[in-house]
């Protein structure tokens, strides 16, 4: 990779401020996607701001019918905390298989949903949950969040300091892994409760996105065979040496019954 | 130039780095360390495995720079000073579950973590699932998940000694 | 030996000497190694398939922080090209077609990764900074990566001086035999297919680190080879031009092979040439990327395969046709990959009596290709192994019925092929029934109709495969166009006190040759397993060397030190006669003796222990000046008589996802006849090896071109390496034949598993599929390629 200075601030405030004054830094938090991406020289910082010593940006509490989360918050603490399996199984579940286990020892929600990879796990949850982005300017409502490929509402120095998941009545993902990469080909993360019922899709398109028959098919009928018998256009949807627009349009369906069938 | 204060198999060291350089290169090129390896150059092929402050970790995608006041472990500091191997080092010799060895570092560390992480025993299943971080070329993984299966005994306190665990 | 000590010759699982330095970190690979003052390199490859160089401006990057000096092709001036081991003659005679490799691109580039500067620094980092600083200006040309476009009229040229990109057009097999074969046929049976090109992707990269002393003129590379000593042929004679006695070539442990590791690399000459420029070692190493990109890749054959049988189902003809990719550039054994290792064959385990087949080989815009574990015989055996099943189910035979009617009789031994080939012995019954059994073949409906029942689609699959390895009787290979002869070299050194010290001429790179190298001295010689060490991969230590690939390291490399211990022993003998005061006829050796390898005056209680006469060699008061040199150390150089002929039986049972097209391999079953086994714990693992790279080859690895000759495959997120849940447990058993002309009766297990597997893979999908009508499904058998399948579906 190019060379950086290195910089590690303890405060929101602090950590905004630098990208303010220089818009070509960055943040860092496990690295799990930045690092690649500098190793190949996709992108050239001038420095790396390591959130991690943020005390603000940690921790997962439940606040009456919301799960607040910090950015901070590694995978693999997602996937094996108490009160995420308690309030939202699904998002635990779906933590749990989100790259491999070092990566979830090092990557966090923040990093993966200001990302916003299109065949990343987190985006489906935030979207699929209705969740709120909490930042350091605003509260941002999850459908505004996510704008396209690699693409999110943040600012260059605005930084994602937690996510409110909403706690559903039911809620599951499913997903079809890349062989190669291991990233997500398809997936559909699916719930019913306070923000309604919501379908949306990862890996798939080139942003994940609501699935809109499915949301109302749900609505009719809460079942894996309510949403079997929708199809998704393959129109837009990502095509590769690992799979057709076609393929990724049916493994939607696929995806979104499994996800369905797991939310019981 | 910055510097980084980490300690590394159980002795602090103080080590000149650069923003870029990453905690594989620091073990590798700064104390020579060349048990971690790198095996590939996108975070896939877990040969860099290393643990820090008891964790599983790809060197290769971990700034040293953040590794400031880190426990960090290599593969030269699993087995015990005394020369007396690390129960899952044990078993992959008597499981033949390395040939040509150099995925075999990062594969033991990250072994090591997926069964202390799992005390109450981990299926076949399980283990392959949990190796989907580390790539081995040579053994087809036939002889590395035998071996964790058998390590995860003597971790566990199941048995006394691999040679137990295989028979 | 003594008694209480464990059996740790010839058939005992010993534990590797190896792993503890491996399992505590302690391996030296070449990256590993840090000689003082070195500097690093980085190449600048081509980022076009074709292009012409126009310029190559490198003022600004050598001003660049820690550069110490970057170098084009021309300042590498008086540099022969890279050499190609083996020449091929076409049908009229004529030699193929051998374009200059050169070191560094002159004037063009041919494929993407093409080097064409080396930039010298002091690290690494600064060294790949200033590389892409270079400012080139290159003219893109039209490319051409497919084997049948590049043969086109209209394909761009790859070469200007090959015409149509055709390196030869070479064929084997009598022609007219075979066509009145299929005259009178009551079946003909036609099979196409392609043969997936991959990436070795050995885990550890490439690596090279050149070193120069000034005083002596001496040079060293460190280098990631399976054969140092070939490379120091290659590189010392054909490029740089530096005598032997001036180059020493160190391979020490490396990382995996698979046979990418075997041929000489531009790298290796540009670090060795710049550290005698330069007066400091300098290192390079890959990383994956550039390994995509320069480690010469494997397979990629287009083939057409026609096979007559009569109304019984006896074959009575087999004809092929393929095209084989050769990439922008011959590496060093790539035209007999297709011609030696592949065509002679198509006879496989069958008695098929008249075989005719041509090869094209095809230059095109893509890495070189050559030899990739099994070389040649997976794609032959691939072939066969589908025509077989496809025929079976065109004719309405049953496919293991079919197989079994056609195998070369087991009395039939030595049997000549329509193919150049005399296989010495097999029992291909033999390890059919036992593989049958194992896999539970009788049961398999039953557990088709579990699968059904969970709405899934099970298949199981079988291939009897044959395979020629032990490479390779020098005779018969200089005759066939090899440049080199390629028997291997052993040296026996038995120390004053008894230990022994064995100099080998063949290099592991995972195979456990200290272990079982060191079995077959204790075997022969009854000296414990720990008290012999195994030296190789050094050419300032070895005396000479051809290296491992082709299954060839224990019927090679083994018999040569076999042979090298014979004369242990014969000298033994005579010092033994001499200090007993007997004659030399009458002494006898025990390698399980009463003192461990023990001399003995027949008929008496009079021994000596190998030790003693060993010390008397070297402390030579009491020793026959008159007959004998002291010491106690031999060499030999062994060519072996004929090829080795593993075989065996894989069967492999799938299940398919419907909705998905995903297929899971559930279990897998191997039984190969490697001819006698050293250490069945190795050979097991190197089945079990060989078996994950077929199975990768079948469901999972894909090296893709694009139109324009970019490399779309390029790194590990887009080529699918298999996984520990992506694969299943291997079964292997082994029933032996022994080779009948090599002393030690051993065939070679290192590719047996890579070889026999993709068909036996590719049947069972392609049964799984069966209710959909789908004759044939091509490697690998992706998800969305079966799911097109199930549902109908063109794309």
């Amino acid at each position: 990779m190019y060379d950086f200075t290195y910089t590690k601030p303890s405060s929101v405030a602090d950590a905004t401020k630098l990208l303010a004054a220089d818009p070509d830094a960055k943040f860092i938090s496990g690295g799990q996607t930045l690092l690649p991406a500098l190793k190949h020289r996709l992108n050239k910082p001038t420095t790396v701001v390591d959130l991690t010593g943020i005390g603000e940006m940690r921790g997962i509490r439940r606040e009456g019918n919301t799960l607040v989360i910090g950015a901070l918050t590694k995978h693999v603490e997602v996937e094996t905390s108490a009160e995420v399996k308690a309030a939202i199984p699904a998002l635990a579940q779906m933590a749990a298989h989100i790259g491999d286990t070092q990566v979830r020892n090092r990557g966090t929600l923040g990093g993966s949903v200001s990302n916003n990879d299109p065949a990343a796990d987190y985006p489906a949850a935030v979207l699929g949950l209705g969740a709120t982005v909490v930042t350091s300017k605003r509260e941002i409502p999850a459908d505004e969040f996510f704008l396209g490929m690699f693409t999110t509402a943040l600012e260059t120095d605005e930084l994602l300091v937690a996510i409110k998941f909403p706690i559903p009545e039911k809620a599951g993902y499913a997903k079809m892994r890349n062989p190669a990469s291991r990233y997500v080909m398809a997936g559909a993360f699916v719930s019913k409760g306070p923000q309604g019922i919501r379908v949306a899709i990862n890996g798939a398109g080139p942003c994940v996105f609501r699935q809109g028959e499915m949301e109302a098919a749900l609505a009719g009928s809460w079942s894996p065979e309510a949403v079997a018998g929708v199809k998704q256009n393959p129109e837009g949807m990502n095509g590769d040496i690992h799979g057709s627009a076609e393929y990724r349009a049916h493994l939607v369906t696929v995806m979104a019954k499994r996800a369905v069938a797991s939310a019981g | 130039m910055p510097q980084v204060t980490l300690s590394v198999n159980g002795k602090s060291h103080t080590v000149e780095i650069e923003g870029r350089t990453l905690l594989v290169e620091l073990l590798r090129e700064k104390l020579r360390l060349t048990g971690t390896h790198v095996g590939c150059d996108t975070s896939q092929c877990g040969a860099c495995v290393v643990h820090i402050d008891g964790e599983s970790v790809k060197a290769c995608t971990t700034l040293a720079a953040m590794c400031e006041g880190a426990s960090v472990t290599t593969i030269e500091g699993l087995a015990r000073p005394d020369g007396t191997l690390h129960p899952m080092q044990e078993a992959f010799r008597e499981y033949h579950a390395l040939q040509c060895g150099f995925c075999t570092p990062g594969m033991v560390m990250s072994a090591v973590d997926l069964v202390q992480k799992h005390p109450e025993g981990l299926s076949e299943a399980e283990i392959r699932e949990g190796l989907e971080g580390n790539l081995c070329r040579c053994t087809g993984y036939h002889n590395i998940v035998k071996a964790i299966a058998a390590a995860q005994d003597v971790m566990h306190g199941r048995r006394e000694t691999i040679a137990a665990a295989a028979q | 030996m003594n008694a209480v000590l464990p059996f740790e010759g010839i058939g005992a699982s010993v534990k590797r000497k190896e792993d503890l330095r491996f399992l505590s970190g302690r391996g030296q690979y070449v990256d590993d190694i840090n000689r003082p003052g070195q500097a690093h390199a980085w190449i600048l490859r081509s980022q076009y398939a074709h292009a012409r160089i126009n310029s190559i401006d490198t003022t600004a990057a050598s001003k660049m922080p820690g550069v110490v000096a970057i170098y084009t092709s021309a300042d590498m001036t008086g540099i022969g090209g890279i050499p190609c081991g083996w020449q091929i003659h076409n049908k009229d005679g004529t030699p193929m077609a051998e374009p200059k490799h050169p070191v560094l691109a002159e004037g063009k580039v041919r494929h993407v990764g093409d080097p064409i500067a080396v930039v010298i620094a002091e690290t690494r980092s600064q060294a790949r900074d200033a590389g892409e600083a270079i400012v080139l200006d290159v003219e893109p040309l039209p490319a051409v990566t497919g084997t049948t476009a590049a043969l086109a009229g209209a394909a761009p040229c790859v070469h200007d001086d090959v015409a149509g990109n055709l390196c030869y057009d070479w064929h084997i097999g009598d022609k007219a035999a075979t066509d009145a074969a299929f005259a009178k046929a009551a079946h003909h049976v036609v099979f196409e297919t392609t043969n997936n090109r991959l990436v070795p992707n050995a885990m550890e990269p490439r690596s090279a680190v050149g070193d120069y002393d000034t005083t002596t003129g001496e040079h060293t590379l460190f280098t990631t080879s399976q054969n140092p000593h070939v490379i120091r042929l290659l590189m010392g004679a054909f490029v740089l031009q530096i005598p032997e006695s001036k180059l020493r070539v160190v391979a020490p442990d490396v990382g995996g092979g698979f046979g990418s590791k075997i041929y000489h690399y531009a790298e290796e000459a540009i670090v060795t040439w710049a550290a005698a420029k330069l007066g400091r070692p300098v290192k390079w190493t890959a990383d994956r990327t550039e390994a995509f990109m320069s480690d010469a890749h494997g397979r990629d054959h287009v083939s057409r395969a026609e096979l007559a049988l009569d109304k019984d189902g006896t074959f009575l003809g087999l004809r092929v046709h393929t095209q084989a990719n050769m990439g922008a550039y011959l590496s060093t054994f790539a035209p007999c990959v297709p011609t030696y290792l592949y065509a002679t064959l198509l006879a496989g385990v069958y008695s098929t009596p008249a075989i005719y087949a041509e090869v094209q080989a095809v230059f095109t815009h893509t890495v070189p290709v050559d030899a990739y574990r099994g070389a040649g015989r997976p794609e032959a055996t691939y072939l066969l192994e589908r025509l077989v099943d496809v025929a079976a189910r065109q004719c309405g035979f049953d496919k293991v019925e079919l197989r079994r009617r056609n195998f070369i009789a087991t009395s039939a031994f030595p049997y000549q092929t329509p193919v150049a080939l005399e296989y010495d012995s097999g029992d291909y019954v033999s390890t059919l029934n036992q593989a049958l059994e194992t896999a539970d073949w009788a049961g398999f409906e039953a557990r088709r109709a579990e699968s059904a029942s969970r709405g899934k689609l099970r298949g199981i699959g079988i291939s009897t495969y044959l395979e020629a390895c032990g490479i390779a009787p020098s005779a018969v290979v200089g005759s066939l166009g090899a440049r080199a002869g390629l028997y291997e070299v052993g040296t026996i050194r038995v120390h004053p006190t008894g230990s022994i010290t064995v100099l080998t001429g063949a290099h592991s790179h995972g195979q456990g040759h200290e272990t079982t190298f060191a079995q077959l001295v204790c075997d022969k010689l009854g000296v414990p397993v720990a008290q012999v060490d195994i030296v190789h991969g050094d050419t300032g230590k070895v005396p000479f060397g051809m290296g491992t690939y082709g299954s060839r390291s224990l019927a090679v490399g083994g018999s040569a030190m076999d042979k090298a211990m014979d004369k242990i022993i014969a000298k033994g003998k005579r010092i033994a006669a001499h200090l007993m005061e007997a004659s030399v006829e009458d002494i006898e050796f025990d390698p399980r003796g009463e003192k461990g390898g023990t001399f003995r005056v027949a008929g008496t209680d009079r021994t000596k222990a190998l030790a003693e006469i060993s010390l008397a060699a070297y402390v030579p008061h009491n020793f026959p000046h008159d007959e004998l040199e002291p010491g106690l150390e031999e060499t030999a150089f062994y060519d072996p008589k004929n090829f080795t002929y593993p075989g065996g039986c894989h069967i492999a049972e799938v299940e398919i996802e419907r909705e998905t097209g995903q297929v899971h391999l559930l279990n897998f079953t191997a039984v190969d006849d490697v001819g006698r086994v050293v250490n069945p714990m190795i050979v097991e693992g190197q089945v079990q090896g060989g078996v994950a790279q077929g199975v990768g080859q079948a469901l999972l690895e894909n090296c893709v071109y694009d139109s324009s000759g970019q490399l779309i495959s390029a790194s590990m997120m887009d080529y699918a390496m298999p996984r520990a849940d992506d694969l299943a447990p291997v079964s292997v058993a082994t029933h032996t034949t022994l080779c009948t002309h090599n002393p030690l009766g051993v065939k070679g297990c290192g590719e047996v598993g890579a070889i026999g597997s993709p068909p036996a893979v590719i049947n069972a999908v392609v049964d799984a599929l069966r209710e959909f009508g789908v004759n044939h499904v091509e490697m690998p058998a992706t998800a969305p390629k079966i799911w097109s399948i199930i549902h109908g579906s063109t794309h």
